[in-house]
This record gives structure tokens, sequence and C-alpha cells, in this order.
């Protein structure tokens, strides 16, 4: 069982939680010439990285607000968590 | 090689077990291959067998970090089927299927093959109109699927929960009798023996930690055991493919996340079939030994533990019994967890890469046991001959770019979309 500190409510289960993907990834800018590959990549194209991953996680069963999980994906250790407008 | 058979085994008793040759040897690793299969796992043993069999290259070098039949190829829970409805995915493993009743012959060794039958129970009227869909089109592609009503289903698997006032009520069912379980442990060790026996040197304990690639070309791999030089390179290493494309300086199109298994004390003979829950993600099936094999979701983030967390466990295991409800009787013997490749269409990837001579074999999502030979027998081809096979032509890396992707479910590493 995970547990994660919402930057809102403090530390709550894993079961509150729901989780939303690589937090590194960046849409191209609205209102300009985008590329297929510019998009590909937005769109599908993950690092994956076995280490310290920067996600998003959504506290679905709380809070309801989205925010950012620095976790190990090998131990689950997670070292911070922060307001989706907060970088690392 | 010795041939096992009813009279090796009886001579061999009469000798008392003293004379059984190893089934592979344990060699150091030369100084240069003309094929390289990186991992050695069900697919890439399955790789180098075909490479020597089907393609005469037997100068081949398989270099696992771990041991062989340490991975997802003992993992698994064993299923075999190729009922999809899309044509690439229904003709592929439609020829999986094929390799698979042959394979305890021309592996010579028992890989306990049991078409016993795979049931997916569906829970409503436009359940069982997708399902009539889908097994429509695994007829078109020469694929065996029957429609079963719910008073059919009942007869074949009695010990469903057929009571009236269920949240997901059983209207019937698509079969595919010719699906069913093999021994994973018995598929690696099969393939290992018969590709060591035609010289394809399996070298265990053996990490990647580079790659030797000049001018857009591959030359060679740096390991624990020294650097090793190599014509053609393929990857084969579900679940750590985004950590060697690392090294490559390549981003893919795949996450890897857990996903776990669970077996059941052992009972006696109750299920002799496979079958699937509807209404949520999971699967049973019963062991030769008696367990009821069991599985289901992904833990959902991503992760390369290798083992899982109990939250997912529990919630599997409550459509577990809300499928068969003598399960809350049993106790759990055994959970693990594997690390898999999830592709971003749900479908793998068996292609060239833009650096020359180097393969890529990944993105097997929940279902890379079933393909383990006609993955082999694929990529085998598609490294031999340095061109695709027309059986994985639509596997191929840039379908996420061109827009031709293979959703078969529609969801790849977002499950929650289900």
């Amino acid at each position: 069982m995970l547990h994660i500190k919402c930057p809102y409510c403090g530390t709550r289960s894993q079961n509150e939680f729901a989780y939303g993907g690589d937090a590194t990834i960046k849409r191209p800018e609205l209102n300009k010439e985008v590329s297929d590959k510019e998009w590909d990549t937005f769109v599908y194209f993950r690092k994956s990285p076995r280490g310290k991953h920067l996600e998003f996680w959504h506290h679905i069963s709380g809070c309801r607000q989205w925010f950012k999980v620095q976790r190990d994906t090998t131990t689950h250790e997670i070292f911070k968590t922060l307001k989706p407008n907060e970088d690392i | 090689m010795q041939k096992y058979s009813v009279f090796s085994l009886i001579k061999n008793a009469l000798k008392g077990h003293k004379d059984w040759e190893v089934a592979w040897r344990n060699p150091t690793p030369k100084a240069e291959y003309d094929v390289i299969i990186i991992g050695g796992g069900g697919h890439g043993l399955a790789t180098a067998y075909y490479l020597a069999k089907e393609h005469n290259i037997t100068n081949v070098a398989i270099v696992e970090k771990g041991w062989i039949g340490g991975g997802n190829v003992g993992r698994n829970t064993t299923i075999l089927r190729s009922n999809y409805m899309h044509d690439q995915n229904g003709l592929f493993y439609e020829k999986g299927m094929d390799l698979w009743k042959s394979m305890s012959q021309d592996l010579n060794f028992n890989v306990m093959y049991s078409p016993r039958g795979i049931i997916n129970l569906a829970h409503s009227d436009a359940q069982m109109n997708a399902y009539s869909r889908r097994g429509n089109s695994m007829r078109l592609n020469g694929i065996d699927a029957v429609l079963l009503g719910r008073e059919e289903v009942q007869k074949i698997v009695p010990m469903l929960d057929f009571s009236e006032n269920v949240r997901f009520p059983i209207f019937g069912a698509l079969m595919q009798p010719s699906g069913g379980t093999a021994r994973h442990d018995a598929v690696a060790w099969g393939y290992a023996r018969q590709a060591d026996s035609m010289g394809v040197d399996i070298i265990q304990h053996c990490e990647v930690t580079g790659f030797d690639v000049v001018n857009g070309k591959i030359k060679g791999i740096k390991t624990s055991k020294g650097d090793i030089k190599a014509k053609k390179v393929g990857l084969c290493v579900a679940g750590s493919t985004s950590v060697l494309a690392e090294m490559l300086n390549m981003t893919l199109p795949i996450e890897t996340h857990l996903l776990q298994a669970c077996v059941s004390e052992p009972i006696k003979p109750i299920l002799d079939h496979v079958v699937t829950f509807g209404a949520g993600h999971f699967y049973c099936s019963q062991s030769d030994k008696g367990e009821m094999v069991m599985g289901g979701d992904l833990d959902g983030y991503n992760s390369y533990a290798q083992r899982g967390n109990l939250p997912t466990l529990q919630h599997v295991l409550t459509e577990g019994i809300a499928m068969f409800p003598f399960l809350s009787k049993l106790k759990m013997l055994r959970t693990w967890g594997g690390i898999m490749d999830m592709s971003m269409d749900g479908s793998p990837i068996i292609d060239k890469t833009h650096i020359e001579g180097l393969y890529l074999n990944c993105g097997w999502c929940y279902g890379g046991f079933k393909a383990t030979p006609v993955s082999g027998w694929t990529f085998a081809h598609t490294i031999a001959q340095d061109r695709v096979h027309e059986l994985n032509a639509g596997y191929n890396l840039n379908r996420f770019s061109t827009g031709h992707l293979i959703d078969e479910k529609g969801l790849g590493t977002k499950t929650w979309i289900s």
C-alpha cells in the first residue's frame, strides 16, 4: 500500500488516488505550427525511467485535485509531492 | 543431443538416472556473433531457436541478465488464445496457435499443451452483440469461435454464479474451443535445449551495460562479461525495454507497468476451461496441480518492482469471487508480479529500428506468453531477412506516427479508460 501525501489534504492511503502518468510531458504550444513528430512525441512517447519518476496523481476520492509526485519506480519510495504548477 | 522418450526414461531409470546430459551448456561468450539476442525469456529463446531452425543462422548468442525462465515466461498465467477481432492480431496469434499444436513434438519436450477452451463471459445484451461481432470476425480469419447462451455456459461451467440477484448476471459467452494453457517453464526449457543443441550460446547472468553503435550501425554490445561484437542485435527484454532504449537514446511508445497473478491452494479438479470475467478484468484456470490460477489488472502506475501491491490484488479477487463464489473459501498459496511493456495501443512492436542491424521486439502488454512461438518465428524472420514478415508488418514502430494503431481493446497503459 502506497501512502501518498496530497499537498492539499495530507497523507492518505493509495486507495483514495488515481494515477495520471508522466508529469514531465509538455503539450506543444497553442497557436503554433505543430509538426507530426512533436505531436506523436507528446501523445505516445514516454521515457518510462527505472528510478525517479515525476508523475501526476489525482485525489479522486478526496479533494479531487491533481498534483505531482516524485516516486522511485523500483522501490516506490516517494520523495516529494507538489502542486501542479510547482516544479521540482 | 539426447532424445527424450519413454525408452530413454526407462533406460535412465534402470541406471539410477546418473547418465542424463545437461539440457544446455553454460558457455563463455565468444568475441563475435552473427546475431545476439538480448533477453533469455520465452520470446528470446524462441527467436534463437527459429533463427537456427528456419534460417540456418547458428552463430547466435542469447544474453540474459538473470537466468532463463526467471522473468515473465515464468510469471505468467499460461493462457493460449487467438480470440482477436482485428486482422493483424487474429492472423498473427492464429499462426501462434498452429505452432503451439506441434510444439511438444518439435521441441521433443512436453510443454503440456492443453487446448481446453477459453470462455469470455458476457454480462449484458450489448456485450453479447459485441462478442457475436468479434466471433464472426474471428471465424472470417479461420479462428474457431462459438457464441454460447446462458444455459450452455451453465452446462459447461456450472460453478459460476448463476443466481438472479447478482450485479453482473451472466448472459452468455464467447468461446474459443482451441484456446487453453501450456506449461510455461517447459516452453522456456524446451526452446533453450533445442537452441543450444543447434549451437546457440545461452549466456546467463550477463547484464548488458551499453551498445556499440558507429555511424548508425550496430557493431556490438557491452556486457558485465566484456564486450561482444555482433552483426545484428535483437532486443527481447519485455519490461526492461525502456531501460535499454535509454542506452540507445531512443524513446519508445511504451511504459513499464506491473501485473500480478496468484494461485490458490490445490483443490480437486473443478474447472476444465479458462474463464474470463466480462465486467472487469479477471481470469481463472485450474493447473494440473489443482491450483486455481488467477490474474487481472495492472497495479496502475509505472513500476519496475517485480512485486505487487495489495489493493489491486484485492480488487481483482473481488471480481473473481463475484464470478466464482467458491473462491472465497480458498487459501491463497502464492502471489507474484512481473513487469510489462505496456504499449500505447495495447499491441506489440516487432520491427527494425533506425539503427542498422538493431531489431526491436517489445510491447507485449498483458499477453506475451501465448505469442511466444509466433513472436520468435516472426522476429527471427525479421532479423534474418532484414525485413518484416507479413504477419508482423502491422506491428511496426511508426504506426504511432501514421495513425495505423491496432487498438483491439482501445486501451494501452491507461487502464482506467475501461
